[in-house]
């Protein structure tokens, strides 16, 4: 196993990108070793298959190593890596899915779906009931039950921790439209976890 | 009166901070005299807690090793000017 990644602030890394961007080979194997565990997470995420994530995990580092002269800075290598990685994993979305189309339309925004079903208190360490595996494990089942455009807006921010306007920005749609996603996957989970996480005994807001 | 409706459509950038001072004094009013709303609001942000929490799980051996000799053959074959 690869062991664990320095601190990735990002102050300290512009001189990092800049000796990787006059060919210190050392430097860019550094900014791989930092984020290539965030990056093929996102790209599992997204691609919901081992296979394709590998591969955006290779294509993004080698789309970054060429164009590493375009990056100049002005957001965080993090992002702008994010940024290629988000575009090669729904490129392979969308050749996966080619035979079913993925509607990029937006839901009527009447707040008809946005109806709570499972409504019920929640242990006080829930996390605390389960390993670490079956704990990753729950939470990523409920992730992959999202449809891929909540489930990328998800991701992006809140496991990867995006601004609302870098996710827009990366994945090509409006911030309302961002706002949108999220309120939905947030809810979507919520209730998906509350199934795992609910206080036995005591349903009673459920009936309210 | 806010109804519900009107907390849950606008949960999301409650919890993000991002509401206008007055409309998020009228939410929290709300949250407090409703408690669905008020389960909803608690378990929604240990919803969101609980995935910004998770730290990325290391990436196979075999799969590092293979993103390595990817960059390797990369390098080597278009080297940046010094």
């Amino acid at each position: 196993m690869v062991s664990g990644t320095p601190s990735t602030e990002a102050n300290d890394e512009l001189p990092l990108v800049e000796r990787a961007r006059t060919g210190d080979a050392a430097a860019f194997s550094e900014l791989v070793q930092r984020y290539e565990r965030k990056i093929y997470r996102l790209a599992k995420h997204i691609t919901q298959n081992d296979e394709d994530a590998e591969d955006v995990l290779q294509e993004s580092f080698l789309k970054a190593y060429t164009h590493l002269d375009s990056f100049h800075g002005d957001s965080k290598f993090y992002t702008w890596l994010v940024r290629i990685a988000v575009n090669e994993a729904l490129m392979k979305l969308r050749k996966r899915k080619s035979d079913r189309t993925v509607s990029l339309d937006e839901p009527q925004d009447t707040g008809e779906d946005l109806v709570q079903r499972e409504i019920a208190v929640w242990e006080d360490d829930p996390e605390k009931k389960y390993s670490r595996e079956e704990l990753a494990e729950i939470l990523d089942t409920a992730v992959q039950s999202l449809k891929p455009s909540f489930r990328t807006v998800f991701v992006l921010r809140d496991i990867e921790e995006l601004s609302t306007e870098d996710t827009a920005e990366t994945l090509g749609i409006s911030i309302p439209a961002v706002k949108s996603r999220l309120l939905r996957a947030r809810l979507q989970l919520r209730e998906k976890l509350t199934r795992h996480f609910r206080r036995k005994g005591d349903d009673v807001f459920a009936y309210m | 009166m806010l109804t519900c409706k009107d907390f849950l459509k606008e949960l999301s950038d409650f919890l993000d901070d991002t509401l206008d001072p007055n409309i998020r004094a009228a939410l929290n009013k709300h949250v407090n005299e409703c408690p669905n709303c008020w389960v909803i609001l608690d378990t929604t942000q240990r919803t969101i807690k609980v995935y910004k929490g998770l730290e990325p799980q290391t990436i196979p051996q075999d799969i590092h090793s293979r993103l390595m000799t990817a960059l390797q053959k990369k390098m080597a074959a278009s080297p940046k000017q010094h």
